[in-house]
Order: C-alpha cells, then sequence, then structure tokens
C-alpha cells in the first residue's frame, strides 16, 4: 500500500508541475529573469503548494503516526551551515542555467523530451558524485573519532 | 522590470501548485515522509537507498504524469532553450547542489517551508537569489 500511495502521489506531484507550467523550463526561466520580461507565475505555484503542504503538515502534527508506516521519517538537520548554503547556490546557478529543477525534469523525461534526459542524465552523475564523497567522508570522519 | 502578461498565468499556476502542495500533503499523512525530489532521486543512488520501492513508485509517478494528462488533454509546451553543454553543466550543479543542501525546490521550498523549517527557508532564498544572479547574467551581462 506504502508503494502504491507513493506512486499516486508522484502522479499528483507531476500533474500539479504539468498544470502549474512549472514542467516548461522557457517559463522558469521567464520567472528567474526579473530584469527582462518578468513572468509571475511560479510566484503562485508557490503559494497554492505552500498553502495545501502547511494544512497536510499541520494536520499530521495531530494525527502523530502516518496511516501507512509506523514512524515518521522527518528530516533531521537543523543547522544553518556551509554546506546547506553552498549547496544550495550552487543548485541554484544550475537552475538558472537550464531552468530545469530535480522534479520538473523527471516530467519533462515522461514527455519524451530528449534535452531532459540529458540533463537527467548529468543531474543523477552529479548527484551519484556527492553521494560518493559524503560515504567517504563519513567513514574518515569515522575514522578521525576512533 | 517588465510583466511578461501574455505568458502570466495566475489561476493555472495557483491550481497546479495547490495539486503539488495537496501531493505533499498527502505523502505526509499516508507515507509520513517528505515529497522532495532530490531526496527521493539521489536515495536511489545509495548503498542502501536502491533498494526502497516507494523511491521507485514515486519515481514512477512523476514520469506517467505527462502520459495520463495526454490522454485527457494536449500537453502544454515543454521548451528547453539551453544547449546540450548547459544541459549538462545544469544538470551536473543541480545534482550535486541538491544533495549537498540536502533538498531541492520541492523538499526546501515547499515542504520545508510549510513545516516552517528555518533551514529551509535560507535554502530556499539562496537557491532562489543564486537563479535570478545566474540568469540575469546568462541574458543581461554575457547575451547582452
Amino acid at each position: 500500500m506504502r508503494n502504491v500511495s507513493a506512486f499516486l502521489v508522484g502522479l499528483l506531484f507531476g500533474l500539479g508541475l504539468i498544470v502549474s507550467g512549472m514542467a516548461n523550463p522557457a517559463k522558469v526561466l521567464g520567472f528567474l529573469d526579473l530584469a527582462g520580461h518578468w513572468d509571475p507565475s511560479l510566484a503562485f505555484v508557490m503559494i497554492g503548494a505552500i498553502a495545501l503542504a502547511s494544512l497536510g503538515f499541520f494536520a499530521s502534527r495531530r494525527t502523530g503516526k502516518p496511516l501507512l508506516d509506523e514512524t515518521k521519517h522527518l528530516p533531521t538537520k537543523k543547522k544553518i551551515d556551509v554546506q546547506l548554503i553552498v549547496g544550495s547556490a550552487i543548485f541554484g546557478v544550475g537552475w538558472g542555467i537550464a531552468g530545469f529543477c530535480p522534479g520538473p525534469v523527471m516530467v519533462a523525461v515522461g514527455a519524451g523530451k530528449f534535452g531532459a534526459v540529458i540533463f537527467l542524465a548529468a543531474m543523477l552523475a552529479g548527484m551519484f558524485a556527492f553521494n560518493l564523497f559524503d560515504a567517504r567522508r563519513t567513514i574518515r570522519g569515522n575514522a578521525d573519532a576512533r | 522590470m517588465v510583466v511578461d502578461w501574455a505568458n502570466f498565468t495566475p489561476i493555472a499556476s495557483l491550481l497546479g501548485g495547490a495539486m503539488i502542495g495537496l501531493s505533499a500533503a498527502l505523502f505526509m499523512l499516508f507515507n509520513g515522509r517528505v515529497a522532495g525530489i532530490s531526496g527521493v532521486l539521489g536515495g536511489l543512488l545509495t548503498a542502501d537507498g536502491w533498494r526502497d520501492v516507494w523511491r521507485v513508485s514515486f519515481v514512477a509517478g512523476l514520469l506517467a504524469a505527462p502520459v495520463l494528462y495526454v490522454l485527457m488533454r494536449p500537453l502544454p509546451p515543454i521548451v528547453i532553450q539551453a544547449s546540450v553543454p548547459l544541459l549538462i553543466l545544469g544538470g551536473l550543479l543541480v545534482g550535486v547542489g541538491t544533495r549537498a543542501a540536502s533538498g531541492c525546490t520541492s523538499g526546501h521550498g515547499v515542504c520545508g517551508i510549510s513545516r516552517g523549517s528555518v533551514r529551509s527557508i535560507a535554502a530556499t532564498l539562496t537557491f532562489m537569489a543564486a537563479g535570478f544572479g545566474t540568469v540575469f547574467a546568462i541574458r543581461h551581462l554575457w547575451g547582452g
């Protein structure tokens, strides 16, 4: 059931990306181009998304346990550190270069866009490279602690 | 600043945004998880995470969305302006950056802000600023 709900949630998320215009990199870049012909639409995507998601997170605080799992899996990091800021900045530059972020590129791949497949391959390579770096760093950190 | 009224779609964007927010809400209520796409995808590329069927299911849902959409009505345009080298560069940066920051537009921008996470607000302000700056540099300094 958990996997069925994950599929349906992914499907609804993807449909939302299409309806909102976020799946179109040209529209994303139109939003990011403050100094050109600015398209404010994506601010409305954020407003709509945060409104509904806030309600859901608020409700989940009341209900406690999720319906299909034993516990919630919430992010554990709380600190604003250099890695968060530098990582976000690197992400923002990549986003501004191509107009894709991780969700929309999946939808564009599903729509059969060749450019999206290229972007996705590079993105997965970048993720994999960071995972490797992170795993090594953790091992080294543990060794130092000993 | 000149507003591009011809491409401005407040109603569709608000509606689509609400669908994204509803999806994030349902994922927390049913699965107890944050709907962060970079986290779902990036987790598949780790030693343990690749076995998670829910990750594959979620990604399959995203991929299936345009297929379901075209059964109902024509798919809106998806226009990719970047050249192949820029798509590769952009993809690499998005991959490394979102993993380093533990989140992207969905995980930090939608879910994190909705949870009231200060970390996510800081991340969102940073990647938005970097995105605005990058497009400004490419379109108005470089290209202009």
